[in-house]
């Protein structure tokens, strides 16, 4: 078993108003200094070991992330 | 004449499509998301709602129904397919359209009589309209703001793709004020506003909607 995590991200060009509506309140709170917050997921999937890292990649590429307007990344934390 | 109309988990706007269907004399025949069956239907709406509850992306997990294998590869053969809202973005994840929708600019959901202009009348869907019309029709939906790169973008305008844009102000931050596209071949259309609330005055801001019904009718009687 091992625990992997798949982060998806806004691709740069794409624009994110969850993260900008973040940035936004950010100041009205306090907090100063923030220039700029991008939004994403991140998923934490427990997988036994027949799941090799092209399998992973294609949960990520095919279903977790949508490559028109995101990108994506795959890490085996254990 | 059969219009097929998809029901998933979360689905909103079955029941209104196919009124629709019925308001131009055609056979509303009700298709379930796990059915791989298109029970012989000559064209299939894909209506609005929450698919799935919007859950990971919109549309994201209702592109893998059953029923849209069946959808994609009837697609594939010219059948004529039409996405509302919600409809229109699984179309866009089941990759018979290009693109995406994502978040609307201003974060609100947007609920309002909304006009458009039609831009393409040569769709199975559009035939009924004059280029350059202008159409008022109902537009709700948070997730409506149509994204693609720019070489796609470019595509669509060069081919005369865009079926619908948004006249007036821009409601969404949609790319290139586009409410609706079609595919290659113009069988498959896909536009965020509803133009199935839109074909009685009784029930809607206008009875414009009702061309798109009588369109695809057209395009299957002389098929």
């Amino acid at each position: 078993m091992a625990r992997v995590v798949v982060d998806v991200m806004p691709k740069p060009e794409i624009l994110d108003p969850q993260g900008q509506a973040v940035a936004g309140a950010l100041p009205r709170l306090g907090f100063h200094g923030v220039t700029e917050v991008r939004q994403g997921k991140h998923f934490e999937l427990e997988v036994d070991d027949s799941v090799d890292d092209d399998t992973l990649a294609k949960i990520a590429e095919g279903f977790l992330a949508n490559p028109v307007i995101e990108e994506w990344t795959v890490r085996r934390l254990s | 004449m059969k219009i097929g109309v998809l029901t998933f988990p979360g689905t909103l706007d079955d029941v209104d499509a196919a009124r629709a269907a019925r308001y131009v004399d055609v056979e509303a025949v009700p298709l379930w998301h796990a059915d791989e069956d298109l029970r012989g239907v000559d064209a299939v709406i894909v209506p609005g709602g929450f698919s799935y509850g919007d859950y990971l992306r919109c549309g994201a997990i209702a592109r893998f129904a059953p029923v849209m294998t069946s959808v994609v590869e009837a697609a594939g053969k010219g059948m004529p397919v039409l996405g509302i809202c919600n409809g229109f973005q699984i179309l866009c994840e089941a990759g018979l359209l290009p693109g995406a929708l994502v978040r609307n600019k201003k974060l609100h959901f947007v609920c309002r009589d909304q006009w458009l202009r039609v831009e393409n009348a040569t769709t199975a869907w559009t035939t009924r309209y004059e280029v350059g019309a202008e159409i008022l029709v109902p537009l709700k939906s948070g997730e409506g703001g149509y994204v693609a790169d720019q070489s796609t973008l470019d595509e669509l305008a060069g081919e005369g793709r865009v079926v619908f844009r948004y006249a007036g102000s821009n409601p969404n931050g949609s790319r290139d004020d586009i409410a609706g596209i079609c595919s290659a071949n113009g069988r498959v259309v896909g536009l965020m506003p509803h133009p199935e609330h839109a074909i009685d005055a009784l029930t809607g801001p206008s009875d414009d909607g009702l061309g798109m019904f009588y369109s695809v009718v057209d395009a299957l009687v002389s098929a």
